[in-house]
């Protein structure tokens, strides 16, 4: 036995949470001690507060970290039928440079998880998303001639800045030339001898860019986009804030819109894009993709389940409630999987599961809400909303506004 | 199914390398083994205009007569179980020049001094009077359960998700066939059926050569030993469904001869065969529609068209290969990949210039087992488990030159050894060196029971599972393409999705070995197919 096992470090070795290349500042940050974990990394889920965050990112601008993200580089001669093969969407229509948020499901049509793809050159592509896949990965690579699927998680710094501001601290920061980049744009500069590569994509809904370096080059980038946005407002923000945001802009959450299809237990307790509102993600003028024929049986039967936008009436978050056809609520037909008071956009707004074949009645949230200790419930009215609840002109404006 | 844009898609794709697309083909059958030629003749009896493509220079695959020395011929396959009788009928194979053997080869297992066991389908030699009861007994009782697993090898399985009618009549068909065993055979069969060999034998026998000898039939051809509980049993049954009850036979011509009555029966029926054409790949015509299978690719580039593409060829190769995985959802394209399709049988041909003399045995007739006990095999199993040759090689020896004088010149014989438990993949690799060795192992094996069977000896050849892969197609070298196993059989086999002989791409269907209800010379799966093609 050696002396250092009987350490915390030596037993515990490999236990630990990692450290974002990001950490020195994050912990100085991190006045709350808020810690949580993504992927074995330890994170934040919020630094100060969770409504300043928000409204730091809604009103100037914010990072937040993804180095926990899941990254893969695929490249070959195979790489795009591979993953044309793999997603919903048609790969070969993204461009060089370009971005697209993409789907990908099991033989049966279920979702397997969400994510984006970046098209880096002809034969080389990024795989971003929010769990591992490197299982589902390897198996969609098998059977090809030339493809690899390689791991870069760690191998990269990447670090999302979101906000009104953003565009203008990456101005001031020197980069220039971004104020062409459309949404899913990406842009490459030369940066102190390697290449920091700026995408226009994010999970706030708003302006906002997602910036990714060789991973020793990281804390230089934050300090050098902290010291361009200091007049700008910027601020580190969490996973409690994200998730506003996102609601806001009505993205997708795992574990909360939907269970991953390989990750789910019971049957059809996990989703399908129609479903989940991704039917446009879903291109069946694509001869082939895995799940293809799965996914046109559900097309044409229609989901029997529909995620639903609703604007609640009264100011009580309706979080975990369950969703009825009537108001004496004896026929239940779906339930809330998130739900906050916007600030945003001033409303009480869910997304919700209901069964679709209800959409055109009725729909009564019964709310539970604790006051001192006390129980109660409230059954409100629920409207639907067709567009996202936040949507800000300046998210999709070229060249964007720069404060 | 979208049979209105197929006409259209001939004419878009009339590139000049675009052969026969007026007069294009109902179906393509890709590789003239017996299945193929099988599912090609009931295709064309039913008015299909049909073509079997075959990459090798003559039809027959495994059961094809080769020269392995000159003057010297032998197949793969070196006798007959039980080929389908109802087959037989529908290609009315006698008339094109099949003629079943006369006698079955009686299946002995060899003992070094000369006491050796002999089993026909009704009676054993070479054993005590318990023994000679017991098996009276038990080859009685496996008819039965044989009889009642007979409908469930020629009917398609029926799918696990919610089907149609058919389907609910096919299990209710299969519960009744056990059902009707009576109760007391019933559960006994519930019980034996994925007994280990070995535990059914100790049940049974006491003499240790009969044990082994009668698990055999239980075993080869799969990775499988007498320890292994799994399908050896239902394997057994299989092999005993037909009246022959499993026994072997050499027809008139060897393997060859029922091939060549496959050949006859097929062009008078009008199926076209073209030999020494492998396929490249089978051509998916991909648009909005979806996918749909349209003709093969020949390896020369030649396309031909036709309404359907159904292939002999094993599952793995099938899609992986000549589909492309580009085409196939990657849940299914996972299970096809994970099929265990490593052969673990070797041949061993021996050119003889005379008959040779087996210590107690007035002639070399019959199949002639090297496997002294249950142990013997389980232990010559152990090694190839770990990539290595067996130590002591079990094996089944054929003269099938005994039957079939054209095989070898006059007074000479040819001697066909399976060679169990080799492994595809050798630890070390399949050197030339690592050959010449273990076939002669597997020679001083046979001396034990043939003495001088070296001065006999005019030329040898052995073929690994991997020279079966190369030379056959059959990845792994596996007789019965993928692995005939309880995970891997009836509705399973080779994987759902396809074991109702179609596939996920429409026009594209399966009629191989890998299909239900697998391998040896049965010509099931190719009738199977035929028959879910035309309903």
């Amino acid at each position: 036995m050696t002396s250092e096992s009987g350490t915390a470090e030596g037993r515990f070795a490999g236990e630990r949470l990692k450290l974002s290349p990001f950490y020195p500042r994050q912990e100085e940050l991190n006045v709350r001690e808020a810690w949580s974990s993504w992927n074995g990394y330890k994170f934040a889920e919020y630094y100060y507060d969770t409504e300043f965050e928000y409204f730091c990112v809604r009103n100037l601008c914010g990072t937040y970290d993804i180095c926990p993200m899941q990254k893969y580089e695929i490249k070959g001669r195979d790489a795009e039928t591979m993953l044309n093969r793999m997603v919903t969407r048609d790969v070969r229509k993204i461009g060089l440079h370009r971005v697209a948020y993409c789907v990908w499901c099991t033989d049966e049509g279920r979702m397997i998880d969400d994510g984006t793809i970046f098209r880096l050159a002809e034969d080389r592509f990024m795989l971003t998303c929010g769990s591992p896949c490197t299982a589902w990965l390897e198996m969609s690579a098998w059977g090809f001639d030339d493809v690899t699927v390689t791991d870069v998680s760690d191998e990269l710094s990447a670090l999302s800045l979101q906000g009104p501001t953003s565009f203008a601290t990456l101005k001031k920061m020197g980069l220039d030339g971004l104020e062409t980049a459309k949404p899913f744009d990406i842009r490459l500069f030369p940066y102190h001898g390697e290449t920091l590569m700026v995408s226009r994509t994010g999970f706030t809904g708003d302006l906002g860019y997602e910036l990714w370096v060789d991973r020793k080059l990281g804390l230089k980038m934050w300090d050098e986009l902290y010291a361009a946005g200091a007049d700008y407002g910027i601020q580190p923000y969490g996973e409690a804030a994200t998730n506003m945001a996102r609601l806001e802009a009505a993205f997708i959450m795992p574990a909360m819109e939907f269970n991953e299809a390989l990750r789910t237990v019971h049957f059809e307790h996990d989703q399908t894009p129609f479903e989940l509102g991704l039917g446009w993600l879903v291109d069946f003028k694509k001869p082939h993709f895995s799940g293809r024929a799965a996914l046109l049986a559900e097309k044409e039967r229609g989901p029997v389940y529909t995620l639903t936008k609703l604007d609640i009436e009264g100011n009580r978050p309706a979080e975990g409630a369950h969703i009825y056809s009537n108001k004496r609520c004896t026929r239940e037909i779906g339930y809330v999987t998130s739900a906050m008071w916007s600030p945003a956009v001033k409303a009480n707004i869910a997304l919700a599961m209901i069964e679709t074949r209800y959409l055109d009645g009725p729909l009564w949230a019964e709310i539970y809400y604790e006051k001192e200790l006390r129980h109660h419930s409230r059954v409100v009215r629920c409207t639907q909303q067709s567009k996202p609840f936040w949507t800000p002109a300046r998210a999709r404006a070229t060249p964007p506004p720069e404060a | 199914m979208k049979n209105a844009p197929l006409s259209l898609i001939a004419l878009v794709n009339s590139s000049p390398r675009e052969t026969r697309s007026l007069d294009r083909y109902d179906s393509i059958i890709v590789g003239a083994g017996h299945n193929g030629l099988a599912c090609a003749s009931l295709l064309a009896r039913a008015g299909q205009k049909v073509l079997v493509v075959e990459a090798a220079d003559e039809p027959g695959g495994l059961a094809a007569t080769r020269e392995f020395h000159p003057g010297y011929k032998a197949s793969v396959a070196h006798s007959i179980g039980r080929f389908s009788e109802a087959l037989l009928e529908a290609l009315d194979l006698s008339a094109h020049g099949y003629q079943p053997a006369v006698r079955e080869l009686p299946l002995v297992g060899l003992d070094e001094s000369g006491s050796h066991v002999t089993i026909r389908s009704d009676s054993v030699t070479g054993v005590d009077n318990v023994d000679a009861k017991a098996y009276r007994d038990y080859s009685r009782q496996m008819a039965r359960y044989a009889d009642a697993l007979k409908p469930f090898w020629s009917k398609t399985m029926p799918r696990i998700a919610p089907g149609g009618l058919r389907d609910m009549l096919t299990f209710a068909h299969m519960g009744w066939a056990i059902r009707r065993l009576g109760k007391a055979d019933m559960e006994e069969f519930m019980r034996v059926a994925s007994l280990p060999a070995r535990d059914l034998m100790e049940e049974h026998f006491s003499s240790e050569i009969l044990k082994a000898t009668l698990s055999w039939d239980g075993l080869l051809g799969s990775r499988m030993a007498p320890r292994s509980p799994n399908s050896s049993v239902l394997l057994m049954l299989y092999r005993m469904a037909e009246a022959s009850r499993g026994a072997h036979g050499i027809p008139s011509g060897g393997a060859n001869g029922l091939i060549a009555a496959l050949v006859r029966s097929a062009e008078a029926s009008g199926v076209e065969i073209r030999c020494g054409t492998p396929v490249s790949g089978i051509r998916i015509d991909a648009d909005e529609q979806g996918l749909n299978a349209v003709g093969v690719t020949t390896a020369e580039g030649e396309q031909i068209a036709a309404a359907r593409v159904v292939s002999a060829a094993d599952p793995q190769r099938t899609f992986v290969e000549l589909v492309g995985v580009e085409y196939l959802d990657i849940g299914f394209t996972n299970r096809i990949r994970r099929l265990r399709c490593d052969g673990l049988v070797g041949k061993l041909h021996l050119a003889l210039d005379g008959l040779p003399e087996f210590t107690g045995l007035k002639a070399p007739e019959g199949r002639l087992l090297i496997a002294p006990d249950v142990d013997a095999i389980e232990f010559a199993y152990d090694d190839s488990k770990y990539g290595r040759c067996s130590e002591k090689p079990v094996m089944e020896i054929v003269l099938p030159s005994l039957a079939d004088a054209s095989l070898a010149p006059a007074g000479h014989h040819v001697l066909s050894a399976h060679v169990m438990y080799v492994p595809r993949r050798l630890k070390d690799g399949w050197s030339e060196t690592a050959k010449q060795a273990f076939a002669e192992r597997c020679i001083d094996r046979i001396a034990r029971y043939a003495p001088a069977i070296r001065d006999l000896i005019v030329h040898q050849e052995f073929l690994t599972p991997a020279d079966l892969d190369d030379e056959y197609r059959v990845t792994g070298g596996h007789w019965h393409h993928t692995e005939f196993a309880m995970d891997q059989m009836l509705m399973m086999r080779p994987t759902y999705e396809a074991a109702q002989y179609s596939t996920p791409i429409p026009n594209l269907f399966l009629c191989g070995a890998g299909c239900h209800p697998g391998g040896d010379l049965t010509g099931l799966t190719g009738h199977n197919a035929a028959r879910a093609i035309l309903r």
